[in-house]
Formats: structure tokens, C-alpha cells, sequence
């Protein structure tokens, strides 16, 4: 921690903040209450912030509940992720018009308004570090993406409330943050309530030096760092703590894949709510003469029937196929694919799995099973 | 703060396709078309064994592996296509002059340099031939760099066989070994599956590299005989069919355990996938 540039705002200097953003001509895009849920959406102000609310989540299960103070980031992550600002739901790639016996492909062009993220958890710039390998850290760029990854102000605010199915601290993905960010926020509710800002970059020095601030004294860095180390503390999930790219990749045929294929439904809520997951298809559409057609990326998800499907039939016909395939890549064969692991430990999956669906007891009863059938043959 | 915008440091992205215009069309079998395609613009060369993702414009893309790679980024490319679905079925459809986009070269591609000085034994289960082709003219223009060269090419019926005038012009310079599942008269060549002609198939185990491409059943039968002749898995070079939506690794569809079959392959050594293959639904 940067104590010498560390500094303390009001809450009301959120406001400030926010403006800062605005006038700089980033879209601001932080957490709001909707729908009975926190999402990310488009913030004109700081008053437009869960304010007060906290959520209650369990597996297959969230629910949000007031409050007894004015915490703005008193909450963990909700069903959405920085990703659908950075790969959306859909795009348009390109759209190709018929003239002169000729096509005219015309690309569409890059998102050229800079974002800001206010309220980036740890497990999420984690997670945006991830998609940076996947999407811009190989030989082919997927160029929408990196319009909008470039120059996005990140906004960090360190967890000092972590959900019944966070497991971050065991994935070294959090509480507190640690991958690049502009301007990290504690939340302190202990006394006065007040944030402790930390200062990641150049032009997030600029946009706090434009907000009402004090120095920050050496109970007040004693106090943020309790926060997290609380955090950490009070989460009760945790992934076990195997070599789980091997575990894995030896695990193909375990009984485990049938146990847990009885229950999935196949619904692709988990890999929709995962802020890693990165899979795509794509649509095309005509006009009814067909001179004008487009191409839209779209999200997909490997738990559909359709996404491995060739000529003569589906790779993955089973569901039991499916989850093994998406538990083994997340956490195994991402690693040799992209260089990293694909889970950061916030538990979206856990939550909004219809059946509650645990990824950490799935991963536990693989390793279990495979210490008995160890034990057997030992 | 970066001073250049997005669309400046990002002018083009990879899921735009070059135009190319439909110049030959030959129909090879009932459901098979060969096409040359001529650049628009610019084109691409590509390399024995790579794909290019073939759009149908407003009806969609699909992965067709090259069976006539163009050498130089201006040249023709031929691709044989199988019409199998609504993508693979508008692109034999393409009338003379019709235009397409194609993007590529997508995929690595045959190791026909390292397999120099050696011999080669190409083996094509129906399809499977359009991505060796280019194998079989490279021996063929290099004859003298290669040892015995051998092509043993099956399909289900004699109606089915691709290619089946260059075949005849094959055999007066390599072994040329044909087979059909099942066959009425007048056929007088074997019947049998693919797998089977590789026992009496001229070639040195511990100096051949085998290339190998079709169904994934014919691939482990064929994987069985060759190891059953001493062939390493080192030099049993297979290509592989996997669902691709982007062709550049960016979307997931082809993964096949910890490798990505349109990034890192399609060519693999049974060494490198065959443990892979032989798990059910992988």
C-alpha cells in the first residue's frame, strides 16, 4: 500500500469523482440498483449507487436487503460483469452491401468513447486481466475489444463484504486489489464513514487531485487494510487447494461427471454470469433481396448442444460432457491455452445456477475421490 | 494518455473477409464441388493443410480446408467442398462469377519439409483427400525429395471418389491405392475399408511420415494399422474436424482439451492428440 499517496475523500466526494469522469468524456459505468439487483449501468451521478443496500446470495439464490448504514459498495458482485461493457452480448463485426455486380464490406467501426468502471472488484481486474490474454495477448487482436479495453479508467474499491459463495481469497484473486487500476477505494465504515483512495496511475492522480481530500493518517491505512484482511476472514468458501490443472486432466472419467450432469440443466446461466467466459458465434442477417446482409458476434455458451456441433453430429452430445468440459477448461486446460487459469473466485456461477450448482464442492468431490481411488491402489 | 483513437491503432480486424470470385466450377461427386476462386483484390497465399473460412454473404461461414493452396498472396485457391448444410450447400450453389469472402490462412499446416528425404504415405478417407491433395502435389512437383510416395484413398462407393482422372495421373509417378466400402459391377478395384490397405503399403516404418485425414473412426483404424507397421506416433501426422466459428482462437467452439484445433492445428501427431481422441465426447 502507497501510504505516502494515499489520501482520504468524504462520500459525497463520489460525486466529485464522478464528474471528474464525465468531463473528461468518459462514460462512467458503475454499480445500480435494477430489477431487484445490482447491475452495472450508465451513472450520471453518485446519489444513482446502491446506497445502502447490501445482497444476499447463497447457491441458486440472491436476494437484496437494506442496510443498516449509507455503504455505496457494501455488496458483492452481482449477475453482471465489466465484460459486457468489453465484449458485449452482441456486436455488429460488419455489414457487406451488393453494387455494381461487386460487395462492399464495410467493417464497423470501434467504440471510440473511452469507459470508466467505477467499482472494479479485485476478482474482477482479475478476471479483465484474464479476457486481456484471451482477446489481445495472442497473435489475432479481436480489435472491438481492444477499442474498449484501451484507455478504460479503472475504478477499484477493495471488498469488505464478501457474498456466501465468494471464494476469491483462495483463488488469489482477492479481496484486496492488486492487478493495475487508476484509483483504488476502501470503504470505512468503523467511525466516520470515509474512503481511503489509493492512487494506481498518473490520470488517476489527476482526476483525485480535482476532489476535496486529506491526507491519509496512519490509523486510517491501519483501518482500510483491516477491511480486506476482515474480509478475507469472513469468507467461508474456499477452492480446494490442489494442483488443479492436474487434477483435472486426470479426472476425464470420473463418476463425479455423472453425479453432477444429473442435476445441471444445461441452462448456460454460469457461463453467461462468468466474467472470463469469452466463447462466441456468430449470425448473420439478409435483407429480403439479400443485397444488404451483417455479421453479429454474439455470446454462446459450451453448454449448448449447438456449440460443438459438425457435420454428422454434436462433440458433446451429453450434458455430462458439457460441465466436464466447462469445469476442466476453466480451471485446467485454460492454462495451456492462454497461460492462466479461467476462474478469479467470485461465485456468479454458484449464485445464478438455477440448481445451485457449486463449483467448489465439484472440484472437492473430484479431488476427494481421487485420493480414495489413490488410497485403493496405493 | 494515448493520443491515437481505437479505430487508429486497431484499422483492421480479422473477422472481415476479402472477396473472391467463383471462376471454375467442377462437380466432383453427387454432393461434392470443387471451386476456383479468384481474389477480388488481394488474397493470401497459403500452406499445405491450412483452412480458409469461406462466408456466404447472408447466409454464413464455415471452415473448408484448401486443396488447392495459392503459392502467392494474388493466386487462385481451390477448395472442395462437401454439401453437407445450409453454409457448406450455398458455396457448391455459387454460380460462375459469384462472390464469396474468405478469410485465412487459418491453421498450421502439413510438415512436408520435415517429412523430405523420407517416405510419404498419404491416407484419405472420402473428404479427407481435398486437405491432401496439396500433400500429394508437393511430392509430386518435388518427386526427387522424397523416397516412396504412396496415396491410399478410400470412399464409401465408387460414385464417391474425388479426383478420379488426377488419381489416374497420380499413379504413373507414386503409388496410388484405392478402396471403396461398397461397390456394385462394374467395379473392379478392392472393396474394403481404408485402414486395411496400409499393411501392403510400400513405405520404410522407421523413414515414413504418414499424413491422414478423415472420419474420426477411419483416423483411429488407420492410427492402429500404421502403429501395427512400426510407425512412431511422432510421424503420424492427423488433421482434424472440429465446429469453428471464428478460425483465429478467439471463440471457442474447436477446443479439444487444452489445444485449440483452428490456432494450434488442425494438424496434429497422433503423439500430440491421440490420448485426447480416444476420450468419449472430449
Amino acid at each position: 500500500m502507497e501510504s505516502e499517496r494515499s489520501v482520504v475523500i468524504a462520500p459525497e466526494a463520489l460525486d466529485d469523482l464522478i464528474g471528474a469522469l464525465r468531463r473528461r468524456g468518459f462514460r462512467v459505468l458503475g454499480p445500480t440498483v435494477r430489477d431487484g439487483a445490482i447491475v452495472y449501468d450508465e451513472l450520471d451521478s453518485a446519489s444513482e449507487l446502491p446506497i445502502g443496500v447490501t445482497d444476499r446470495q447463497e447457491p441458486g439464490s440472491y436476494r437484496l436487503e437494506e442496510r443498516d448504514d449509507e455503504a455505496r459498495f457494501g455488496y458483492a458482485v452481482g449477475p453482471h460483469s465489466w465484460k459486457r461493457f468489453l465484449f458485449p452480448p452482441r456486436i455488429t463485426l460488419w455489414r457487406a452491401k451488393a453494387e455494381n455486380g461487386g460487395r462492399k464490406i464495410e467493417e464497423e467501426p470501434p467504440n471510440e468513447t473511452q469507459l470508466a468502471f467505477i467499482g472494479v472488484r479485485s476478482c474482477e481486474l482479475s478476471a479483465i486481466a484474464i479476457q486481456d490474454r484471451v482477446f489481445i495477448g495472442g497473435k489475432f487482436v479481436d480489435r472491438d475489444y481492444a477499442a474498449r479495453r484501451d484507455g478504460a479508467f479503472l475504478l477499484a474499491v477493495n471488498c469488505g463484504e464478501p457474498g456466501a459463495n465468494c471464494f476469491c481469497a483462495s483463488m488469489d484473486a482477492g479481496p484486496r486489489v492488486r492487478d493495475p487500476y487508476d484509483l483504488a477505494l476502501t470503504e470505512m465504515l468503523d467511525g466516520e464513514h470515509r474512503f481511503l483512495v489509493e492512487v494506481g496511475s498518473e490520470r488517476g492522480a489527476d482526476v483525485l487531485a480535482e476532489l476535496p481530500s486529506v491526507p491519509a493518517s496512519q490509523s486510517d491505512v491501519a483501518s482500510a487494510l483491516a477491511v480486506t484482511n476482515d474480509a478475507a476472514a469472513r469468507m467461508t468458501k474456499a477452492m480446494p487447494q490442489v494442483d488443479l490443472h492436474a487434477l483435472l486432466a486426470g479426472s476425464l472419467e470420473h463418476p463425479r461427471w455423472d453425479d453432477v450432469a444429473s442435476r445441471c440443466l444445461s441452462c448456460t446461466n454460469c457461463t453467461l454470469v462468468c466474467p472470463t467466459c469469452f466463447c462466441s458465434s456468430v449470425e448473420d442477417t439478409s435483407d429480403l433481396a439479400g443485397v444488404e446482409t451483417a455479421r453479429e458476434r454474439v455470446w454462446d455458451s459450451c453448454f449448448s448442444l449447438d456449440y460443438s456441433y459438425i457435420h454428422g453430429g454434436s462433440i458433446r452430445a451429453s450434458s455430462r460432457s458439457r460441465y466436464r468440459q466447462w469445469l476442466t477448461h476453466k480451471l485446467g486446460t485454460w492454462v495451456d491455452q492462454f497461460g492462466t487459469a479461467g476462474c478469479v473466485g467470485c461465485g456468479r456461477c454458484i449464485t445464478w445456477c438455477p440448481v445451485g450448482i457449486d463449483i467448489t464442492e465439484e472440484v472437492a468431490a473430484l479431488s476427494k475421490q481421487e485420493e480414495k481411488s489413490h488410497a485403493a491402489t496405493a | 494518455m494515448a493520443t491515437a483513437t481505437p479505430s487508429e491503432l486497431h484499422p483492421v480486424g480479422a473477422f472481415v473477409p476479402l472477396p473472391f470470385r467463383v471462376a471454375e466450377r467442377r462437380q466432383d461427386t453427387g454432393d461434392t464441388w470443387t471451386l476456383t476462386l479468384e481474389p477480388e483484390e488481394s488474397g493470401f497465399a497459403v500452406e499445405p493443410g491450412q483452412f480458409a473460412m469461406v462466408h456466404v454473404f447472408g447466409v454464413g461461414e464455415v471452415p473448408i480446408s484448401v486443396s488447392g493452396p495459392p503459392e502467392r498472396p494474388g493466386d487462385p485457391i481451390v477448395l472442395t467442398v462437401r454439401a453437407v448444410g445450409a453454409v457448406s450447400g450455398a458455396i457448391c450453389a455459387s454460380e460462375l462469377g459469384a462472390l464469396l469472402g474468405l478469410r485465412g490462412p487459418c491453421g498450421n499446416s502439413w510438415p512436408i519439409a520435415e517429412a523430405t528425404a523420407g517416405d510419404v504415405v498419404v491416407v484419405a478417407g472420402g473428404i479427407g483427400l481435398a486437405p491432401l491433395r496439396p500433400v500429394v502435389l508437393h511430392t509430386l512437383a518435388q518427386r526427387d525429395s522424397y523416397g516412396a510416395v504412396s496415396v491410399l484413398y478410400g470412399a464409401r462407393t465408387p460414385a464417391d471418389l474425388l479426383y478420379t482422372d488426377q488419381l489416374e495421373e497420380w499413379r504413373s509417378t507414386i503409388a496410388v491405392d484405392v478402396t471403396v466400402d461398397a461397390a456394385e459391377p462394374p467395379w473392379k478395384g478392392k472393396v474394403g475399408v481404408v485402414p486395411k490397405l496400409v499393411a501392403t503399403a510400400e513405405f520404410r516404418p522407421e523413414a515414413v511420415t504418414a499424413f491422414v485425414c478423415g472420419p474420426e473412426v477411419m483416423m483411429h483404424f488407420t492410427v492402429q494399422a500404421l502403429r501395427e507397421r512400426g510407425v512412431p506416433d511422432e510421424r503420424i501426422m492427423l488433421s482434424l474436424e472440429r465446429d469453428m466459428r471464428c478460425g483465429i482462437g478467439l471463440c471457442g467452439h474447436c477446443q479439444l482439451g487444452p489445444t485449440l484445433v483452428c490456432r494450434d492445428g488442425p494438424v496434429y501427431s497422433q503423439a500430440d492428440v491421440g490420448a485426447l481422441l480416444g476420450v468419449r465426447e472430449l
